[in-house]
């Protein structure tokens, strides 16, 4: 099966303050339509792998492919296109910008990729904020919206490009446990249904053990 | 809807959802801008006064006759030995006419001249004021009215009364306002005058003229070259001094010199005449200078500051916008044009609150003898000035805006994220 996201020998240092081998030759795959989440205790280095599959981070040795495509050689202006067309982000802190409206948030990605028009994107949107049953908070800032309202809005922001691949970090870590179990449900669908690949960095272990594959990391190595 | 118009609409997003924090940034552009205007019209405005206190009414080249002692002694002709040493006592001045010599065709060979904007004849000649018994020492210098009042702002000096009466009437005199106390005098009273061949005219005063010196507005007063020419019976080629006045003043020194040259007249040039003067005007620009620059300096470390905080305070936003696939580029564009935005508002007020201040002190009352037709705090209203201040609030904040935003460009998101 086609592999939408791979590493090759993946090495990263942090220098300050001494040199620190965080990450060692990291080698994983997944499969299109995959659900996997990553797991172990923190600092162990798996946030930190996150941010360099997602193309987030480039200051690291190694090969890392994205639906077939190399990113590691990648300007920042391509890698800024990738994010915006092929990956989707959903963060631990939620990260909308509370100076825009819930909607306004989640058109921005799609505004910014230009695809579509204004109205357009616009129905995509709702849409996205429907499925994820916080339509009705569509028109109020950003920051006037519950934490878990937060969350799911971010999920309808990752989704708005259709994007080839998912990724969370800590997605559901300070949700209580029944819009942890919301989130999660939202995220197993898209999975199943729109043949999404997901990777999710989490803690959460009933969370892991529900995902297709679970990869274990401890000490900057998967185990 | 395209890249650019997506990234205004983020600008402009900013800006408004924290109108108050928007509107102390562009206070600190306009406080810096306000201010640089008002000094400047106040500070330029004063030098300008000052200036023309000296320069306006003093004619850039003078020519007259002056008696001085030959500097070539025929001695010295006769007997050229170096190693003789030669002493004369009591050497006398060479009898001058007052008159100059040829007087009318210099003056129209002058006014012919390119570097010269114009020049007027006067005739001056002594008399007595008489008041009752009393004869008060005087003089009355005969002018063409017209040229003085084009050339060297006449008109400013006239306290009461009207230039123009000498034109009118040729019996009119402008009375020196120290001559007219002395007389208790007013407009369109008569005065008495005895020329010094003993002849008596009355002339009829048709305005009070205040220089702001005691000793010239004590002295003199001012009629019409006829009646001079008439007071001292000579004919009208009877000139004794020619005011030039040039299209550049620094030319001054040169063209008076070509001019002693030319012919056998003493020509003095504004520089010489006033040295001192010339010195204080060039250290006022240099402080008024120096202040400029200060002011823009401060004002414009006031807003990078102040923009400073305003982008790193977005430093999350920046990193959200990136991680969803803005690109460097557009989020560096985003701040520059807040910036701008900032700048352009901020400057815009500026220069109103700096125009309104500058009319405020315009209008403060400031009365002073020597400028009898200055009322209020002068004001240079020099559109240069505020050109500078939009063009630097501009620069400024793109100065302001573009250094953190080029950060912002650079910097990975992780990195503030990994922050929070």
């Amino acid at each position: 099966m086609h592999s939408i996201l791979e590493t090759k020998h993946i090495n990263k240092y942090f220098l300050d303050p001494v040199k620190f081998h965080v990450l060692k030759n990291i080698s994983i795959q997944l499969r299109n339509g995959e659900f996997v989440s990553i797991m172990g205790k923190s600092g162990c280095g798996k946030s930190t792998l996150l941010y360099i599959l997602s193309t987030m981070d480039t200051d690291y040795d190694g090969e890392l492919y994205i639906d077939g495509e190399k990113m590691s050689n990648l300007s920042r202006m391509d890698l800024a296109r990738i994010r915006n067309e092929k990956i989707g982000f959903v963060f631990q802190f939620h990260y909308l910008l509370p100076e825009f409206t819930v909607l306004k948030n989640v058109m921005l990605p799609a505004l910014k990729l230009g695809k579509a028009s204004e109205s357009t994107i616009k129905a995509k949107a709702l849409e996205k904020l429907d499925m994820l049953g916080v339509v009705e908070q569509a028109h109020k800032k950003a920051s006037q919206i519950s934490g878990g309202q937060k969350q799911r809005v971010s999920i309808a922001r990752a989704l708005i490009n259709d994007p080839k691949i998912i990724m969370g970090d800590e997605p559901t870590g300070n949700l209580d446990s029944k819009n942890s179990d919301n989130v999660f449900n939202i995220l197993r669908r898209l999975s199943h249904e729109q043949d999404m690949s997901l990777l999710v960095v989490t803690h959460d272990v009933d969370f892991a053990k529900r995902t297709d594959r679970i990869i274990e990391m401890g000490d900057g190595v998967v185990l | 809807m395209n890249g650019f118009r997506l990234v205004l609409d983020i600008a402009r997003t900013h800006l408004l959802s924290k109108f108050k924090q928007t509107m102390v940034a562009a206070l600190g552009v306009t406080f810096g801008i306000g201010t640089f205007i008002i000094m400047m019209g106040f500070m330029t405005g004063l030098n300008q006064l000052l200036d023309g206190l000296v320069l306006n009414r003093t004619p850039h080249i003078q020519l007259f006759n002056k008696s001085e002692p030959t500097a070539l002694q025929p001695l010295t002709r006769y007997q050229s030995n170096p190693r003789i040493q030669q002493f004369i006592h009591s050497v006398k001045p060479k009898a001058q006419l007052e008159r100059i010599h040829n007087a009318l065709p210099i003056l129209t060979e002058l006014r012919n001249n390119k570097q010269v904007e114009g020049a007027t004849p006067q005739t001056t000649c002594k008399v007595f004021y008489r008041a009752g018994s009393n004869n008060l020492n005087g003089v009355l210098n005969g002018i063409e009215v017209g040229g003085e009042v084009q050339l060297f702002n006449f008109t400013d000096y006239i306290v009461e009364g009207d230039v123009n009466s000498l034109y009118r009437n040729k019996n009119t005199v402008l009375l020196g306002a120290g001559v007219a106390k002395r007389l208790s005098l007013a407009v369109g009273d008569r005065l008495q005058v005895m020329s010094t061949n003993g002849a008596t005219y009355s002339l009829l005063i048709g305005g009070i003229f205040q220089s702001g010196l005691a000793e010239v507005d004590d002295v003199q007063s001012y009629v019409s070259l006829k009646m001079a020419q008439q007071i001292l019976g000579v004919g009208s080629n009877y000139i004794t001094r020619i005011h030039v006045k040039l299209h550049n003043m620094d030319k001054a020194t040169p063209m008076s010199q070509m001019i002693e040259k030319v012919y056998p007249i003493r020509a003095l040039d504004i520089k010489t005449a006033n040295a001192q003067f010339d010195t204080g005007s060039d250290i006022r620009t240099l402080i008024s200078y120096a202040v400029s620059i200060t002011l823009l300096i401060v004002a414009g470390f006031g807003i990078y500051n102040i923009l400073n905080m305003f982008i790193y305070e977005k430093m999350n936003d920046i990193a959200i916008l990136k991680a969803t696939g803005f690109t460097g580029r557009d989020v560096m564009y985003i701040f520059i044009i807040q910036a701008l935005i900032i700048g352009l508002v901020g400057g815009a007020l500026g220069l109103a609150i700096g125009y309104g201040g500058a009319v405020l002190i315009d209008n403060i009352p400031f009365v002073t003898e020597a400028l009898p037709t200055v009322k209020t705090y002068p004001i240079n209203y020099d559109p240069l000035y505020y050109i500078t201040g939009i063009l630097f609030a501009l620069v400024a904040t793109f100065l302001a805006g573009y250094l953190p935003a080029r950060k912002a460009q650079r910097i990975d998101p992780v990195e503030i994220i990994r922050g929070q």
